[in-house]
């Protein structure tokens, strides 16, 4: 009965969504306030049917009930509860259903918190967010529902991906999904906008947020995402440039784009039609993500749930709504005219360069995430684009735009010299430069990007410091750290933000530049030295079971081996899903500030004794803790007390002046 | 009895390969070192995206002793690797060869670069050289929002 009810709750609202797709836009043509108005409650409805049909889904995956087919292809009486409900996205028909009602909360949201945005500029805004709603609950209605029953249900289930049982991948999707989604806001904005004609100031502040939450979230899922491929594909690989990767980091890097072009919008006025259509283009890349995930038409090791024929579906979405969008774009960006002017040397033209480093670089993972089909299409070669090509292509850009980045932060709005921010930055130069020289005198010969990136990555951090503590102005120690308190909350968000940056990139060429590797046949009992440790494996317990799976698992000592301190020990596993047939590896780690110690176990040699490979990967908690920084740098942002007044959630009156933002 | 059936099953499942083994490692760290290179290079044809370096597959494992094995009959890096291609075609290889439409693939950033860059100081330029207009009025309308906002 749930089940009819939540598939009931859908279809409802789909009709909702077309009616606010319709209604409003025709009201805020014909300036009718009452069409207008509709809107609002009509986003409400709609997400709360969504989430009522989600949760009805939910349920069924809860109670395991058979009767549904998407449940039993899925599930498993047996899977743990937490699995049971990452379950419901762990699948096509699921996480369509859970990217419709992400796509609808941001609209209930827009229609909550955009008490602020002028009628016709919120209707419109609204009518094209639910236009996209529209395309997607036509998908899952049509050809991928989720409330398929079946006339003779099993009596059990065939259980989830085992590689997908586990908690860094469980809440992977709903993050990744929030980021993907929430950029139809600024889609929506930016096609509100084009209708309107009009982008001013105040535009760029409303559609900033909204980018800013989006991206946090691509942070986090993508930060997620790499984090789980670190400890479970069993190599300590990070990132792959694995098609699925790359279709989330092309729309995360677009959005970086979008958010800095959006406060030259905001501030000055200038680079309006260039970040409408940095807007279109980023919710396009959301699609062709969903498309290339979805579709399985890549490659890739991320594939669990894909379906060719299906993805014609997206494709066609994708082609309506960046054809639709990017027609009204060519017909209306004329229009839109700068008013800001700014001499060669300003932050307009250091965001400038951010602007373009950020999308020729989307540009090349582009081309080369979809270069296999091209040529397969068109030159009748099979060939493959891997990391070689990417590392080779996309690290340039980012070593140009890391020089680039400290410098162009601190310059002022308008006119600048470049005299003062060098100047003020000479000591983080120095530092850079000392660490650079460091790390050159530990090179092993791996890679010679390794000593430059670290320089660069101590660059970065200490110019994001620099930047904050010039906010501070003159004065004695105390008077500044005091200032440092009141600065602006987007002054601290900025500063962290970058500093972020820099300690991912910083893990990134450590990791890749000094990580250390050991295999070979370790006998029970006989320790050995890899770098300053010293390894014992001291037990193997065969046929363990857990609660869904049969599992081989070592116990490895790992010491100091300077004085033969015990650390830790640690446990690397090979499971089994005996439901699913399916083998995985987890492994061993030790994680440390300065460097983990990574333990997997192989095979059982005919001579006595396991395979045994153990890494030791310099500062590879620093590439996640980055991300997090970075997140919380967008959080600081977000919560800038412009953006609340702005978002009409400023409701608090404050009485004392708070810092006004610096610019 | 479903105790009895995961056994069973366990059985039947074969456990992974981990990547490289260590009988595979070759006894001189420097010629090791290049297989290590080469093979993170070379695609392993049956798994999803992964090199052979990096994979469990059965055919990953004989292409990676066949690396050694080359290298060890005094092989150069690129000789090794064009053995494996003639064999397996350029799929195999995760670094595109820059020959014929592939020069599009590894040209497209730095022609784009430069055309960018190219746009965006034409539009630097323009907008150092431009006249600040003069500020619109704010209409009646906006005035009074203006009001409002600067109240809240």
């Amino acid at each position: 009965m749930i089940i009819e009810l939540g598939h009931f709750a859908l279809i409802l609202a789909f009709m909702v969504a077309i009616f606010q797709m319709v209604v409003p836009l025709v009201g805020a043509h014909q300036n009718r306030p009452g069409w207008m108005a509709v809107a609002e409650p009509a986003a409400t409805t709609q997400f709360l049917l969504t989430a009522f049909s989600f949760a009805a889904l939910t349920y069924a995956f809860v109670t395991s009930d058979f009767s549904l087919s998407l449940v039993v292809a899925n599930s498993h009486t047996a899977k743990p509860m937490i699995y049971k409900i990452s379950g419901v996205w762990g699948n096509h028909e699921g996480s369509l259903l859970l990217w419709v009602l992400i796509l609808t909360l941001f609209g209930a949201c827009a229609a909550w918190f955009g008490q602020n945005l002028p009628p016709t500029l919120k209707a419109r805004v609204l009518a094209v967010q639910s236009s996209v709603s529209v395309a997607f609950f036509a998908f899952i209605l049509f050809t991928s529902n989720p409330f398929t029953r079946l006339a003779a249900p099993p009596f059990d289930g065939q259980d989830l991906n085992p590689l997908l049982q586990d908690p860094g991948l469980a809440f992977h999707p709903p993050f990744l999904y929030l980021g993907y989604v929430g950029l139809s806001m600024a889609f929506s904005f930016a096609v509100a906008a084009l209708i309107e004609g009009r982008v001013d100031a105040a535009w760029g502040r409303w559609v900033r947020p909204w980018t800013l939450a989006a991206w946090l979230f691509l942070t986090v899922g993508i930060g997620l995402g790499s984090w789980w491929a670190y400890y479970e594909l069993g190599w300590g690989g990070f990132w792959f440039w694995d098609p699925v990767e790359n279709a989330s980091f092309m729309p995360w890097l677009i959005s970086v784009a979008l958010l800095h072009s959006a406060i030259v919008v905001e501030k000055r006025e200038a680079l309006k039609s260039w970040t409408i259509l940095l807007a279109i283009l980023a919710f396009g890349f959301s699609l062709i993500g969903t498309f290339i995930v979805r579709s399985g038409v890549l490659t890739s090791v991320h594939a669990f749930a894909n379906d060719p024929e299906r993805g014609v579906y997206i494709l066609a979405i994708l082609a309506l709504f960046m054809g639709g969008s990017l027609l009204l774009f060519a017909f209306r960006a004329g229009s839109m005219e700068a008013k800001g002017v700014f001499s060669t040397v300003s932050r307009e033209s250091g965001l400038v360069l951010n602007n373009l480093l950020l999308a020729v670089s989307t540009f090349v993972v582009f081309i080369g995430t979809i270069w296999p089909l091209i040529a397969e299409m068109f030159f009748d070669r099979t060939l493959s684009v891997g990391p070689p090509f990417f590392d080779a292509a996309f690290t340039p850009f980012v070593f140009a735009a890391a020089v680039a980045l400290p410098i162009g932060a601190m310059l002022p709005w308008k006119r600048a010299g470049l005299g003062r921010p060098v100047r003020a930055l000479l000591p983080a130069l120095v530092l850079a430069l000392a660490c650079g020289l460091l790390a050159w005198a530990m090179y092993t010969g791996k890679t010679v990007l390794a000593p430059i990136g670290v320089g660069l990555s101590v660059w970065l951090i200490a110019g994001a410091a620099v930047d904050l503590w010039s906010r501070t102005g003159r004065g004695g120690l105390a008077h500044r750290l005091g200032r440092l308190t009141r600065l602006p909350r987007a002054d601290w968000g900025k500063s962290i933000a970058h500093s972020g940056v820099g300690i991912t990139m910083f893990g990134v060429v450590t990791l890749t530049g000094y990580q250390f590797e050991d295999i070979r046949v370790a006998q029970i009992g006989a320790p050995y030295e890899v770098g300053a440790y010293e390894i014992e494996l001291l037990a193997v317990d065969e046929n363990m079971r857990g609660p869904n799976y049969i599992t081989t698992m070592a116990t490895v000592a790992v010491r100091e081996a300077e004085t033969g301190r015990l650390i830790t020990e640690v446990h690397p596993e090979r499971r089994i899903y005996p439901v699913a047939g399916m083998p995985t590896t987890e492994a061993g780690i030790n994680n440390g500030f300065t460097r983990d110690v990574y333990v997997t176990l192989g095979d059982p040699q005919g001579t006595g004794g396991w395979a045994v490979r153990t890494w030791i990967k310099p500062f590879a908690n620093w590439i996640w803790g980055g991300t997090i920084i970075m997140a919380i740098g967008g959080i600081f942002s977000l919560s800038d007390r412009r953006y609340r007044v702005a978002a009409g959630a400023g409701k608090a009156r404050n009485t004392q002046p708070e810092g006004v933002p610096a610019e | 009895m479903t105790r009895l059936a995961a056994l069973l099953i366990a059985l039947v499942v074969a456990l992974p390969a981990a990547a490289v083994q260590p009988d595979e490692v070759l006894p001189d760290p420097v010629l090791e070192e290049r297989a290590r290179d080469i093979s993170g290079g070379l695609r392993c044809i049956v798994c999803r995206n992964e090199s052979i370096d990096e994979s469990n597959a059965e055919l990953a494992r004989d292409l990676r002793l066949l690396v050694r094995e080359r290298l060890v009959a005094g092989d150069t890096d690129a000789e090794v690797v064009s053995y494996v291609v003639d064999r397996y075609g350029e799929y195999v290889l995760l670094r595109p060869p820059m020959t014929g439409s592939t020069i599009a693939l590894w040209l497209a950033a730095p022609v784009l670069l430069l055309l960018g860059l190219g746009l965006s100081v034409a539009y630097v330029r323009r907008r150092a050289k431009a006249e600040a207009p003069a500020e619109a009025a704010l209409s009646d309308e906006e005035a009074e929002r203006l009001k409002e906002i600067l109240r809240g």
